[in-house]
């Protein structure tokens, strides 16, 4: 086959493409793909890896996307330069998805349609592992490392880096360690004597991963969790938020034990389904514990109910949504920020609550620890809106930032306030900022003791189905949380450019359209750009959309949920938002941002 | 004039009268089994010398779930939402281990919408006083069929119940619940002979208190009614608790009472009525009942304890201090602890 088409002709592209790995779920293609990552960071190299995974514990379908990136961009990208095909039943597409002038790499067992515009090359995976080991039940756990001494060679991964990240992958099991290592190897070796030169695509040493971190996305939440002083944790096993709570139960054992009695300063509690996980949170809080749970879409839906009891009672709880691809059981291995508009005012009633959106590890760490103090200031449920793509995959990212500011328990009354009160009122505004101030149960003066419920109250705590009363409540309710935006995570201008167009993004699909961006103002269209943190919106927002003629926001859910709450909130700039939105379940491609504002770009 | 026998004068052992156990005036129909029970919360509460600051009062949805505000005024209270009260208990007891935590349901609360949290409270063993005021209706909806109605059990409009009852009792001695009673609004004595031996307990203590709803199921033809349950109730011992703090016990008939040493240190005695009863027995307490119920009656008295059961604080590994007295210092690792995080995140 020749080398024609569009990367050969244009000369090397170094640190700068993208590969696709095809394997089969629960072959251990994972730590493959992790030790690729683990070697272009330590290589000084930027990149991401995503994992593409079907809902299944083995057999199905599986793919990893590694961007390697010199200028840092590390959103996803739809277009790959370089396939690698270890899986039959989907070679056929595998090899489809291949940009022009790129790269395949398939097993050689695997029929592979013909493609005239790129490159084949055909591996013996199998008689490589079978030489490099031994024994034979072994062999599937290591055959995915064949792949990773074959690109190692190829792309010029440096092999003493492959080897430290081998090392860090099989941390403590030697065993491991070794037979990995010597697969990686032989496959390097195999490449090295029988596959031609390839100049195209290379690595080259860098230092633009210097004083980052590597980290999976939901140990970065977990340990916000740690360092926020979370004392109860309650979660029930759901994807792909799991991995949050199996991390912090690993965390808090290692950073949580009370030096001096050996006890746990925390505990955390499996629950038999999401409504007791948050019912045990808002128990703890109302107690006096900072509590949080973890959940996705499916565990949103059913804490709705007992989300409203805290808003309406006034008691401290997190919940961290990993979203994903919805409605329904929707796609459970797939990303979505599709819970937006739930979260804002999940349950019946009137309702709204604290919304922050971290975009990346640095920021779920942040946000998490962050939402512990919200809660208890602004006594009410904060919810922390992290997806599949931040929670699941591994990235690259800022090291985290020591909290500044000291734990906040909010307004807490203990005996000694209260025997210096005249009188007080458990739902009293006497601060004049909508919070109220509380005592928590246990207090031991009797006039501490407050009665709380989830049915009509006054302000102070008696029942009442008085209609003037209740307006009050629900109007203070209502002031407590937007007179307070504040305190929650501002929103960040990333760049302005004139007043004419403007992009608004969040969470994860920052990566994108910070580099569709980039591509856009090359190709002529320079526009503004603000990355919402939070909601409800501070007036940075609203004057970002009043500011500029037309205003994208881009999002991944169909019904561009926050361009909706962003019509709410400004309507008289409501013509200017227009809704990018891509609900097909895998990181925001860079190109679907770019084509969804080029294209409506030109109908102006 | 105070006597002797007046026990509304009288101070407990922290110097607190009946008064400081009150709460605020029920607001359920007049004779009411409920408000039955709160006297009977009040009585007990008052008796054990537990501290009012110190409970904290849970609850769900309907009737039942109304009446921790007719009791313990001095406490804190917190009525949720419907069937999720056992949730929020065990959210409470683990952040604060000091807590005296009781919490109130019914039979619609309990045995249908929060059967889930209910049984998984019993697995936990989480330490709280978990009574159902068991009528078998939804009163606060005007007199549904709840789970607990029993088979051939009438309304008022002469509609029959058709489905099996859920036997709330055998439920928890077959789930490893570590204290199970049943009581009857209508023995006032034993009840408040039980609710002590549960304050004395560690552990979940399940009271289903039957507790005749007088509006909606108090006829003829209901098997919850007053009538009923007086015709029908078979107490398996009788109850004589001795507190902690009492006198020391008396001399005792060897071979006719059984005794069982609660975690506080006090002594429950029992006096078999008829046969010999072993409430420590579990196959022999589930054995019973399914007999009794062939014969229609209702067993009552401690059917099942098991007072060392280790309840779930410990299974959670909980020092003596409460988690919300955790100091800040203890909740936060230092800032070296967040640069060793980072510095082996940083090697890749």
């Amino acid at each position: 086959m020749d080398m024609a088409g569009s990367a050969a002709a244009t000369g090397p592209r170094v640190n700068d493409f993208s590969v696709r790995v095809a394997t089969v779920n629960g072959t251990g293609s994972q730590s493959a793909n992790v030790v690729l990552l683990r070697t272009l960071f330590r290589m000084g190299i930027m990149a991401s890896g995503k994992n593409l995974f079907p809902s299944n514990i083995a057999g199905l379908p599986t793919w990893f996307t590694i961007r390697v990136s010199g200028d840092g961009w590390i959103g996803s990208r739809r277009d790959h330069e370089l396939v690698v095909a270890f899986n039959r039943e989907t070679v056929a597409e595998d090899v489809q998805a291949v940009a022009p002038g790129g790269l395949v790499y398939a097993d050689d067992k695997l029929e592979v349609p013909e493609r005239s515009d790129v490159t084949v090359h055909r591996v013996p995976f199998t008689a490589i592992v079978r030489e490099a080991c031994a024994e034979a039940r072994l062999r599937k756990l290591v055959a995915n490392m064949a792949y990773v001494g074959v690109l190692a060679q190829q792309l010029g991964l440096d092999m003493e880096d492959v080897e430290a990240a081998i090392g860090a992958q099989f941390e403590n099991k030697p065993k491991a360690v070794e037979l990995n290592l010597a697969t990686a190897r032989a496959a390097a070796e195999w490449a090295s004597g029988n596959l031609p030169r390839q100049d195209v695509f290379r690595v080259e040493r860098g230092n633009s991963t210097e004083g980052k971190i590597l980290i999976e996305g939901n140990r970065a939440g977990a340990y916000g969790a740690v360092f926020g002083g979370v004392q109860v944790v309650a979660w029930y096993p759901i994807t792909p938020s799991s991995s949050l709570a199996e991390a912090l139960i690993d965390q808090l054992g290692e950073l949580r034990i009370d030096p001096e009695t050996g006890k746990a300063t925390y505990a955390v509690i499996q629950a038999e389904d999401e409504l007791a996980a948050l019912g045990m949170v808002i128990g703890a809080g109302w107690a006096g514990a900072r509590a949080m749970t973890a959940t996705s879409g499916p565990g949103i839906s059913l804490m709705a109910e007992f989300s409203g009891l805290a808003h309406f009672t006034e008691t401290p709880a997190v919940v961290v949504d990993v979203q994903r691809m919805g409605p329904s059981t929707g796609l459970p291995t797939r990303t979505s920020q599709g819970d937006v508009l739930s979260l804002a005012l999940l349950s019946h009633g009137d309702t709204m609550y604290p919304v922050l959106f971290p975009a990346g590890p640095d920021e779920y760490f942040s946000m998490v620890a962050e939402a512990l103090d919200l809660a208890a200031r602004l006594q009410t449920l904060v919810f922390v809106a992290a997806d599949l793509d931040l929670g699941m995959n591994w990235w690259i990212g800022e090291p985290f930032a020591y909290p500044d500011k000291p734990i906040d328990h909010g307004k807490v009354l203990d005996a000694k306030d209260i025997e210096k009160l005249t009188e007080w009122g458990r739902y009293r505004d006497v601060d004049g900022d909508g919070i109220p101030y509380r005592t928590l149960p246990g207090t031991p003066d009797p006039r501490a003791a407050v009665f709380t419920r989830g049915s009509g109250h006054d302000e102070d705590a008696h029942y009442s189905e008085d209609a003037d009363n209740n307006i009050r409540v629900l109007e203070r309710l209502r002031r407590k949380l937007l007179g307070n935006v504040d305190l929650l995570p501002a929103s960040v201008v990333e760049g302005r450019h004139g007043e004419k167009v403007g992009v608004i993004a969040y969470g994860t699909s920052h990566w994108a359209t910070a580099e569709a961006r980039d591509i856009l103002a090359r190709e002529g269209l320079a526009m503004s750009y603000l990355r919402v943190r939070s909601w409800p919106f501070d007036q940075q927002v609203l004057d970002f959309v009043a500011g500029h003629d037309r205003v994208y926001v881009v999002e991944q859910n169909r019904d561009g949920q926050l361009a909706q709450l962003l019509a709410v909130a400004a309507p008289e700039h409501a013509a200017r938002l227009r809704s990018v939105a891509y609900c097909g379940g895998l990181p925001l491609p860079v190109e679907v941002v770019v084509e969804g504002i080029r294209e409506r770009e030109r109908e102006v | 004039m105070a006597t002797g026998t007046d026990k509304k004068l009288q101070e407990n052992r922290i110097g607190l009268t009946i008064a400081d156990y009150k709460g605020g005036k029920s607001t359920l129909c007049g004779g009411c089994g409920h408000d039955v029970i709160t006297n009977a919360i009040i009585r007990a509460f008052h008796e054990m010398g537990v501290e009012p600051g110190r409970v904290a009062k849970l609850s769900g949805i309907g009737c039942s779930s109304k009446t921790p505000t007719y009791f313990i005024d001095r406490a804190h209270g917190f009525n949720g939402v419907h069937g999720r009260m056992p949730a929020m208990a065990t959210g409470a007891a683990v952040a604060n281990c000091d807590l005296r935590v009781i919490g109130i349901s019914g039979d619609g609360d309990t045995a249908s919408i929060g059967m889930g949290q209910f049984v998984h409270l019993l697995r936990r063993n989480v330490p709280m006083i978990y009574i159902v005021e068991n009528n078998g209706v939804y009163g606060l909806t005007k007199g549904q069929f709840s789970a607990t109605a029993d088979l051939g059990s009438k309304l008022k409009t002469g509609i029959v119940n058709e489905l099996p009852p859920v036997d709330l009792c055998g439920l928890a001695i077959e789930l490893g619940a570590s204290f199970v009673a049943r009581s009857f609004a209508g023995d006032v004595k034993q009840l408040v002979g039980i609710l002590e031996a549960a304050i004395a307990h560690r552990g979940t203590a399940l009271l289903d208190v039957i507790s005749p709803c007088v509006t909606f199921n108090n006829h003829p033809g209901s098997t919850k009614s007053y009538d009923y349950a007086k015709d029908h109730e078979a107490p398996v011992h009788q109850i004589e608790f001795v507190p902690f703090f009492d006198h020391p016990m008396v001399e005792q008939e060897p071979g006719q009472v059984r005794e069982v040493q609660m975690y506080d240190g006090s002594v429950v005695r029992f006096r078999p009525v008829e046969e010999d009863y072993d409430p420590r027995d579990r196959h022999g307490a589930w054995h019973h009942l399914k007999e009794a119920a062939v014969r229609s009656e209702i067993l009552t008295g401690i059917l099942y304890v098991d007072e060392r059961k280790p309840d779930f604080l410990k299974l959670l590994d909980l020092g003596p201090e409460p988690l919300v007295h955790v100091g800040a210092d203890k909740l936060r690792p230092p800032r070296s602890a967040l640069d060793a995080v980072n510095a082996s995140l940083m090697e890749g």
